[in-house]
């Protein structure tokens, strides 16, 4: 797998769908392109939708990690505008 | 006059406890009804009925308190707004559905397109005892697939394409059967474990899945005095002519063995299992 360094982070999970992407959207938005974002999410809907939901928007997803407490990572490239 | 109460029945009017009085079923094809319907419904049900309709259970609009009287001309004004008198009594009723992939984003089939060619094909149809079909767009079943007689469930058969992968592991950790993993850098698909739900190929970030979009059926499934979980016996189906075929042969045993006022269920279960379990797969065999 690809080396990458993480510029920023975010957690999403204190909300809840849709509120999910919306926060990781805003997040994304803040980073320059080729900059890499990871977003701490739940388990379920988020890790269901988020990733294709990041690729959708034109962001490019690296990797999801998953944390033992049952969280995830997912680590995002932001994509050219 | 004698009044035909059977006959009734069968065109959708329901005799209600007081005197005179029919609730009006309306056919309904997977829960879909347009605003120039539901305009006529609302001012039938003004005129007509007592202002008020009932949503059935299964997707159907009836407006009770319709006049003996009153039948003929309560057809009439509905048919200006393109809606008809549903069925009831021995026959095929009414076709439910999802909203399915043309809307929802886990559907795996167009469920309201396969509803409508179902109601084309089997809708009052008379048969020996009632029979319901329904269509639900994936695993998550809203529609509940298996309460019907013939449940139809779709699903995905995927293929994983290596070379779009780029091993996030998103799959992997969404799957909810446990059926993908990862050794080293290749994705292993256990086949016996896939369920079909797609959620695999739907989060996929990268579209390193080839889909196959199927049908899963269910037989015999009750939901009323006894209760019966409709069977799968035959794998996924992925083409029409198939399904449209097995389907065919499930109504014609219903049709050729049951005995009058016998559910499917009952039938399959008093010619045996085996039997009818041997003329589904020979016609999904074809």
């Amino acid at each position: 797998m690809a080396d990458y360094n993480i510029d920023e982070y975010t957690d999403i999970t204190d909300v809840v769908c849709p509120v999910t992407f919306v926060k990781a959207k805003v997040a994304i938005e803040e980073l320059e392109p080729g900059q890499v974002l990871s977003i701490h999410m739940n388990a379920g809907e988020p890790v269901q939708n988020v990733p294709r939901s990041m690729k959708e928007e034109g962001h490019k997803v690296l990797k999801l990690n998953k944390n033992d407490d049952g969280t995830y990572d997912l680590i995002v490239e932001k994509g050219d505008e | 006059m004698d009044v035909d109460y059977a006959l009734l029945k069968k065109g959708g009017f329901m005799r209600q406890k007081q005197k005179n009085c029919f609730s009006l079923r309306l056919k309904v094809v997977g829960g879909h009804l347009d605003a120039k319907q539901l305009s006529v419904i609302a001012e039938v049900a003004e005129k007509y009925g007592e202002g008020y309709v009932h949503l059935t259970s299964r997707q159907g609009v009836e407006i009770p308190f319709i006049k003996l009287d009153d039948i003929d001309d309560v057809k009439t004004a509905l048919a200006k707004g393109d809606c008809e008198p549903g069925v009831c009594g021995p026959r095929v009723r009414t076709v439910t559905a999802c909203q399915g992939k043309a809307i929802c984003p886990s559907g795996c089939i167009d469920t309201y397109a396969l509803a409508q060619e179902l109601s084309e094909r089997f809708f009052a149809k008379d048969l020996p005892h009632k029979f319901k079909f329904g269509v639900t767009g994936c695993q998550n079943n809203c529609l509940k697939a298996e309460e019907n007689d013939i449940g139809i469930k779709g699903g995905i058969e995927v293929k994983w394409i290596e070379d779009k992968c780029i091993r996030c592991g998103v799959c992997e950790n969404i799957c909810r059967t446990k059926a993908i993993s990862f050794e080293g850098e290749r994705l292993i698909l256990d086949e016996s474990k896939c369920n079909c739900c797609g959620r695999c190929t739907k989060a996929c970030p990268s579209d390193a899945w080839e889909n196959n979009e199927g049908y899963i059926l269910s037989f015999g499934g009750l939901f009323g005095n006894r209760i019966h979980k409709g069977e799968e016996i035959i794998p996924i189906i992925h083409d029409k002519k198939t399904l449209f075929r097995v389907i065919d042969t499930a109504v014609a045993f219903f049709g050729e063995y049951a005995k009058p006022g016998e559910r499917f269920r009952f039938t399959i279960e008093r010619i045996g299992e085996d039997i009818f379990r041997k003329i589904i797969e020979e016609a999904y065999n074809g």
